[in-house]
């Protein structure tokens, strides 16, 4: 499998604290890979880092075979990243056509454009019936298909969600993350995404790392984690036999 | 009566297309631009040139006033706004206040300040319905109107910016996310806000029929209540609030007269940020939910200061000046003290409550005013006076004032500004013509009018004040204060009621305000209300922040660059306030919590 997404020894800084220490990442094309870790290990940072939105201060972030450490977020959509961020961000005031409208601003091609609404509206039939209602009176299960949807208007090669399943009841926790695996098998689209509950996250990723205090601590495929004696004890609740 | 209809939506169309610009901008940068405030001047300014000047016919004057004012909106967005409103909204708001004063004054030097006749282009009373006259012009200024409206909702709605301009403004970090262009959806909104206002601005002149370069801040201001009023964000509620505001206003001045224009401006302002403070078609939580006051300039440590310049300074300062210097330093010395006093007592409101007030004019102007009345009517001597003065300031602006301590981050600056404007606009209609023969101070039957005096006595008036200053900031009290200003929602938890502390540092900031003001008044001896001017409620808030926005002792420096340095080197008003902008800009910029602090 060739590496679609490669983070290279890369360290971030917020003003003097060192956000990122040095980690190395690989998303292969077409894979689910999710990413652990407790609060304030530098889950998110590392999204946002993948999506440009934080400034690397020295290692490299190589997509699609092209070097983006210092593209711009825009660049990095067009090339075919896209982005389901924190408690999913839809825009509330704008219709659910708009807001799909929106993941898909840079794209030039109006045919395409019109096509992947319609498929969208096929994939999440309840958009479809709400394309016109405003994106912030949906309900929260709603909004997070939404959130998808948007992030595939671009026509990405990989999504990176952060805590797609934030503030959603444990019946729709399912529900996304089949929603993850439908999207990855149908479309092909590569996945990487932030989870707490390194159970269910580790259910449906091929791979996991671990973050601790900026560090990835830990990373292997998901049946090696979930054996890890300490994966068990600090994330499963299961205490390790002594 | 239909007459003052058609009057109020003349004035309201003019606010509907300010109102919108500023919503535009608002929604997009979370910034409240003043710079687009000096574009209502400058749009009215321009086309006086254009036309009256260069001859040019107006349609053809008018698309080259818009193109100047988009050009230039551009500029201001490019060089000034958009570095600061990343970081800090409140500092950028500040900076585009300093843009607007120097916008202002270029204006000023470039077209003169009187006020110009405009030419008539269109016929203004040559149509009626019923009782009701009207003019071609009018009909003109209100389809255009029409047609920019239709066009920007159908833009808003359909264009692809359009639409990623609404998208912005919902949720910046997202659009951002989705690859859109969040740098250029900005310049374009401020183009078009610009543009919007410089339309504004001719429609004024074209309405009045004359123009003024410093008749922007006014309508500016009216037409960001307009926007407060519809719903600040809302572009629909900014053309309901322009008109709804327009009306309003025609009929005030219809019943109370012209003067009254700023307090009802003013009173409406209030009753909206109080009573639906989301505006008529806006939704409460707007945009940003995080606390915009308190620490809205970059954190620092101040330099240290040996402590052999305190009583080195005290020495210079109260005995080697006044040996030494002559009558001009001397004069110049006490306006220095003055303002250092007022500056220093209002780092409590500044740098510790963390409330950037803008219109310490008005309580300046309450202690002059009651320190002249006291001892003409009731024969206080100047000594009692002083004192009165800085107590009725403090109460007179906290009764005022106290609708306005529940509303947050922008709208308090501008709550404080429009107070500002309506103190010297209630003394204007009590007392417009001014005061003269104000008694000088006297000590046991001898007349103290000599600049030595006038000079000692003010600045022991400000090493009282510093004493006192330097003894809340070590009190219970000042901490408290602290604490609100520097982390509001953290004060509330421990169980600091934020409001009432604002509202208290508030007071002790006009106490020395009113103070100075009584200082000021007998040293004039004369006293109207248009020395106390937005110009001396934006030095005051330069002062501070020049030299430390939480330091008493940095007033004094900022007061001695900013008025000493200034007065020496024989600057012209307009260049001055021109360099007051500058600095505020560069200090913000460069060196955000004044010079005498090292950024951390």
């Amino acid at each position: 499998m060739t590496d679609l997404l490669a983070l290279d020894d890369v360290h971030v800084y917020y003003g003097p604290f060192h956000a990122l220490r040095g980690n190395t990442l690989t998303v292969g094309e077409g894979e689910i890979v999710s990413l652990l870790g407790g609060n304030a290990s530098g889950k998110s940072t590392t999204m946002k880092t993948i999506l440009g939105l934080i400034k690397v201060k020295s290692g490299s972030v190589r997509f699609a075979g092209e070097d983006v450490t210092n593209a711009s977020t825009r660049h990095r959509v067009k090339a075919g990243i896209a982005s389901v961020p924190e408690a999913r961000r839809v825009f509330p005031q704008m219709t659910v056509d708009e807001n799909l409208l929106a993941g898909a601003y840079t794209r030039k091609d109006r045919v395409g454009i019109a096509e992947d609404l319609e498929r969208m509206r096929e994939h999440f039939p309840r958009l479809g019936e709400r394309r016109r209602q405003e994106a912030g009176t949906l309900s929260g299960g709603e909004q997070q298909m939404l959130a998808f949807a948007r992030a595939l208007m671009s026509r990405p090669k990989l999504i990176c969600m952060d805590e797609p399943t934030m503030g959603l009841a444990p019946k729709l926790v399912d529900q996304v993350l089949d929603e993850i695996v439908r999207i990855n098998k149908d479309l092909g689209v590569a996945v990487l995404f932030v989870e707490q509950q390194a159970e269910l996250a580790l259910s449906i990723a091929s791979r996991g790392y671990v973050l601790a205090t900026g560090e990835i601590v830990l990373n292997g495929t998901s049946r090696e984690l979930l054996d890890n004696p300490q994966i068990q004890e600090a994330y499963l609740g299961k205490a390790t036999q002594a | 009566m239909l007459n003052t209809l058609i009057d109020g939506l003349l004035r309201g169309n003019v606010y509907a297309l300010g109102a919108v610009g500023i919503s535009l901008v608002f929604g997009v940068m979370n910034v409240v631009n003043f710079a687009q405030f000096s574009f209502f001047g400058l749009g009215a300014m321009l086309a006086w040139f254009f036309v009256a000047q260069e001859g040019l016919p107006f349609w053809l004057a008018l698309p080259l006033v818009l193109a100047i004012c988009a050009a230039l909106g551009l500029v201001i967005n490019i060089s000034v706004v958009r570095p600061l409103a990343k970081f800090l909204p409140l500092a950028a708001m500040l900076s585009t206040y300093a843009v607007s004063q120097i916008l202002d004054n270029v204006s000023q030097i470039a077209f003169g300040a009187q006020f110009r006749v405009f030419p008539k282009v269109m016929p203004t009373s040559n149509l009626h319905i019923g009782n009701m006259r009207f003019g071609t012009s009018d009909v003109v200024m209100l389809a255009i109107t029409a047609v920019v409206m239709v066009v920007m909702s159908l833009f808003l709605k359909f264009g692809k910016i359009g639409r990623a301009i609404r998208a912005t403004a919902q949720d910046q970090e997202a659009a951002l996310q989705m690859g859109i262009p969040v740098g250029q959806v900005q310049h374009v909104s401020f183009v078009i806000a610009s543009t919007l206002g410089g339309l504004a601005g001719v429609f004024i002149a074209l309405y009045v029929g004359v123009a003024n370069p410093t008749s922007g801040l006014d309508i500016g201001l009216t037409a960001f209540v307009a926007a407060t009023l519809g719903g600040l964000g809302s572009l629909v509620g900014g053309v309901i609030g322009g008109f709804v505001l327009g009306i309003l206003e025609a009929f005030g001045i219809y019943f109370f007269g012209d003067t009254s224009r700023e307090i009802i401006i003013f009173v409406i302002l209030i009753v909206v940020l109080i009573l639906r403070p989301g505006g008529l078609l806006g939704k409460v939580p707007l945009i940003s939910t995080e606390p915009l006051t308190g620490t809205f300039l970059g954190k620092g440590r101040p330099l240290r200061i040996p402590r052999w310049v305190w009583p080195a300074a005290f020495v210079v300062g109260g005995i080697v000046i006044p040996l030494v210097a002559n009558d001009y330093v001397l004069t110049t010395g006490t306006q220095v003290l003055i303002y250092a006093v007022i500056a220093a007592g209002f780092t409590v409101t500044a740098g510790q409550s963390g409330v950037l007030a803008l219109g310490q004019a008005g309580p300046i102007a309450i202690g002059a005013y009651t320190s002249a009345l006291v001892t003409m009517n009731l024969h206080f001597s100047f000594w009692a006076a002083l004192p009165v003065a800085g107590l009725s300031a403090a109460i007179i602006a906290s009764v005022l004032a106290s609708p306005i301590w529940g509303v947050k981050g922008h709208y308090i600056s501008i709550a404080t500004l429009g107070l500002g404007i309506a103190i010297v606009a209630i003394i204007q209609l009590v007392e417009p013509q001014g005061i003269y023969n104000i008694p000088v101070p006297q000590w046991f039957g001898a007349v103290l009018s000599t600049p030595v005096a006038y000079y000692l006595i003010d600045f022991g008036v400000l090493v009282v004040t510093l004493l006192v200053m330097w003894r809340i900031r070590r009190s219970h009290l000042g901490k408290v204060i602290s604490s609100v200003g520097s982390d509001e929602v953290a004060a509330l938890a421990s169980g600091v009621r934020g409001r009432n502390y604002k509202a208290l540092a508030f007071a002790i900031s006009a106490f020395f305000a009113g103070v100075g003001g009584s200082l000021l008044a007998h040293q004039y001896t004369y006293i109207d209300p248009t020395i106390f001017t937005m110009l001396m409620s934006l030095l005051v808030v330069t002062i501070v922040i020049m030299g430390g926005v939480s330091l008493p002792y940095g007033a004094v420096v900022g007061s001695i660059i900013l008025i000493g340095a200034m007065e020496l080197l024989r600057f012209t008003p307009e260049l001055r306030i021109i360099v007051y902008g500058l600095v505020l800009i560069l200090v913000v910029r460069f060196r955000p919590g004044g010079i005498l602090v090292r950024n951390s």
